[in-house]
Parts: C-alpha cells; sequence; structure tokens
C-alpha cells in the first residue's frame, strides 16, 4: 500500500496515468452533465411553486458540490504536502484552486439569480451565503498567497496551511441551514436519504452532479499536467517527451 | 510510518482540531447575531428589542392575509403553529407569498406588538415537485400536510 502512495508522488509516473484516465474522464462527463442539463432543463417537469425558475438547480446544486468537495481534496492534499512532502499533492492543491474559485462563484451568482425572484432579494446576510462567500475568499487567498511567495518550497508549506485552516469553514457551509435559522432552505439534494423532490427531477441533478465530477477530474488532470511540465522542465524525461512530440 | 512524519501528522490533527474548537466556540457564543431572524415565539416572549430593525420569519398565517384595496398596504400573522405576530406591509410582495408560506420580514417591532416591516422576503423549503404531484398530496393529506419548515421552527425554541 505504502508503495503504491509513493509512486503516486512521482510526477512521471502520474504524467502517464493521467494521459491514460483523461479521455475516459472527459468522454464520460460530458455525457452525463450533457444528459443530466438536457433532461433537467428541458424535460423535467417544472415545480409547484417555483414554476421554472427552479431549473437553475441543476447548475446551482453541482456547482455548490465540486466547490466545496474540491476544498476537501485541496485540504487532504494540504495534508500530504506538509506530512509527506509529496511534489505532486502541491501541484494538485495549486492546480485547482482556481477550479474552485470558479465554482464557488458559479453558485454563488446562479443562488442570486434565483433568489431575486424566489425569495425577493439577490443576497441577504445569512450564514449559508455568507459562509459561502468566505470559501470564495479562501480561494482567492490560497490563489494569491500562491503567487506571492516566490520559491517553490516555502510557498507549498505556506499554501497548505492556509488551505488546512480554511477547512474548518466547510462543516459550517454544510449544516449553516441546520444549526441557524437562514434564509436559504436545508438541502434537497441527499445522498444519504430520501431526497426532497421528486424522482424525475432528482435524476438528472445527480447525473449532473456525477457529470460535473468527472469533467473536474479531466481539468485537473489536464491543469496537473502543464504545471508538472513546467516545474520539471529540466529533468531528463520532460526533455525527452518534448523531443519526441517534436518528430 | 516514519516517526518524523508521524509527529508532523500529530501537530496537524491538534492544529485542525483546536482551529475546529475555537471556530465552534466563537459561532456558538455569536449564534444569536448569526441567526437571520427571529421567530414569532421569541418575539412573543418579549425576546426581540422593539423599535431596532429586526427580522422577524416563520409561516403566514392562513387566512390572515388582508390587502387595502386602495393601497399597497397589507397585514398578515407571521406563525410558527405555537405563536403569532401581527406583520404590516406596505410594498409588493414576491411572487412566492402566500398563506401557509414561509416568509422573513425585515421592519421594526412597535409597541403594540406590531411588526411594521419594510422588506419581506419569501423563504422557500427543500422541496420541490411537479405540479401534479402535489395536487394529489394535497387531496390526500388535507390539513394534516404540514411543511417540514414548522418542524424547524418548533426545534429552534430549543435554546
Amino acid at each position: 500500500m505504502w508503495q503504491f502512495f509513493h509512486k503516486l508522488g512521482s510526477p512521471k509516473w502520474f504524467f502517464g496515468i493521467a494521459n491514460r484516465f483523461m479521455p475516459w474522464l472527459l468522454a464520460g462527463g460530458l455525457i452525463l452533465l450533457v444528459a443530466g442539463l438536457v433532461w433537467g432543463l428541458a424535460f423535467a417537469p417544472k415545480d409547484y411553486l417555483q414554476g421554472n425558475s427552479y431549473r437553475i438547480i441543476f447548475i446551482h446544486v453541482p456547482s455548490a458540490f465540486l466547490a466545496q468537495s474540491i476544498y476537501i481534496m485541496m485540504a487532504s492534499a494540504a495534508v500530504v504536502t506538509l506530512v509527506w512532502r509529496m511534489k505532486l499533492a502541491d501541484v494538485f492543491v495549486k492546480s485547482v484552486a482556481p477550479v474552485g474559485l470558479m465554482f464557488t462563484f458559479l453558485a454563488l451568482f446562479t443562488g442570486a439569480v434565483w433568489g431575486k425572484p424566489t425569495w425577493g432579494t439577490w443576497w441577504v446576510w445569512d450564514a449559508r451565503l455568507t459562509s459561502m462567500l468566505i470559501l470564495l475568499f479562501l480561494y482567492g487567498g490560497v490563489i494569491a498567497l500562491d503567487r506571492s511567495i516566490n520559491d517553490e518550497k516555502s510557498a507549498a508549506r505556506a499554501v497548505a496551511v492556509l488551505v488546512l485552516v480554511g477547512v474548518v469553514n466547510i462543516p459550517i457551509i454544510k449544516y449553516s441551514v441546520n444549526w441557524w435559522n437562514t434564509l436559504h432552505q436545508p438541502a434537497t439534494f441527499k445522498l444519504t436519504e430520501k431526497p426532497a423532490m421528486a424522482m424525475e427531477m432528482w435524476v438528472p441533478l445527480l447525473l449532473s452532479v456525477l457529470g460535473l465530477y468527472l469533467l473536474f477530474g479531466w481539468l485537473a488532470c489536464l491543469r496537473m499536467k502543464t504545471e508538472i511540465l513546467v516545474r520539471e522542465r529540466r529533468t531528463r524525461w520532460v526533455k525527452d517527451l518534448v523531443l519526441a512530440g517534436r518528430k | 510510518m516514519h516517526p518524523i512524519r508521524k509527529k508532523r501528522l500529530t501537530i496537524l490533527i491538534f492544529l485542525v482540531a483546536g482551529l475546529a474548537v475555537a471556530v465552534g466556540l466563537t459561532t456558538y457564543a455569536l449564534r444569536q447575531n448569526i441567526n437571520l431572524f427571529y421567530d414569532p415565539t421569541e418575539i412573543a416572549a418579549g425576546n426581540a428589542p422593539v423599535d431596532v430593525r429586526i427580522r422577524a420569519g416563520g409561516m403566514v398565517e392562513e387566512g390572515s392575509v388582508k390587502r387595502d384595496p386602495e393601497s399597497l398596504s397589507v397585514r398578515f400573522r407571521v406563525t410558527n403553529f405555537t405563536d403569532s405576530v401581527p406583520v404590516e406591509y406596505v410594498g409588493i410582495l414576491p411572487d412566492l407569498f402566500a398563506e401557509g408560506q414561509g416568509v422573513v420580514a425585515m421592519g421594526r417591532l412597535n409597541n403594540d406588538g406590531l411588526f411594521v416591516a419594510d422588506q419581506v422576503l419569501a423563504k422557500h423549503d427543500e422541496n420541490y415537485m411537479p405540479p401534479e404531484v402535489a395536487d394529489a398530496l394535497e387531496k390526500s393529506s388535507k390539513g394534516q400536510h404540514k411543511p417540514p419548515y414548522a418542524d424547524k421552527t418548533a426545534e429552534s425554541q430549543a435554546y
């Protein structure tokens, strides 16, 4: 088990694995996401109360899921960076932080667009919305901190500590709607219990969530490969790879 | 595992656990400020300040909405099925505002116990269903169907 774990730390080995998985991630992700979105946006029945405006859930919920999951993945990678000093873990954090930022922004934006007709306001300082805004700032902070330190190793450690400190925010986001009075409703899409929505709405939502996860996997591999090439540009195997590509 | 790594891991676990406790205690201490609104029981018990801008949240009581035919003024009662608070509002209500729906009203409580709102937001619950299902549910359990939101307000009395 430990051998496999240490192998994961080798950028060259990861490069090969990523190349093998990426087409499957891309194809699977696109199929699921397109199926989920077309089904959800065009064919799922409308809601008894909100009519068609509820359909933004098919974008809002998957983005919010990803925004939080990416942060949890980054925190796990940060532990690996700090304890095992594995370069690849830092490459992961660096590569996916902007992706997480984008999904957090998308979740906040779609939520605001939905909130205006449903609640009657774009924004309210309730616990869910505020903690999600903090997540956006955390992602921004991670990116900024990384850019501001030139030395690769110290940047990796500083970023890892910041990511770990911020992970406390994740349970707050998740349980804010249960712990406090909020304007945001409790979770509709649940994996552990019976969902609070009709099956013909839940299945397309599940497809979009899964599809977006796969697409994120693809994007993470792509960005990590780029980052690895930049970092390892002086090594033998990267030079060989580039020379082989030229032929 | 290498002893140095074990040590680093222990430090990290303590760091995150300590942080979680600190944040947990802080948010617990500030829970009244984090709560977006007062529920009707708190207002009825006199826990809400008078003539300060606050929010009141709950369900719009069935049969309590009275609109003034001359103006945009509307009066209704916000309830959590144990206590209720009269609310007065002048303005356009959100689309989802209806009797039996959740609302959060922002405004001031006056000395007579009337809540004068300057903004009314609709609160949506987590249930989504097609119109036919909603109709069927309405027919089969008329009167018994209590929105899940009602249980939550009852729960929040606990502290």
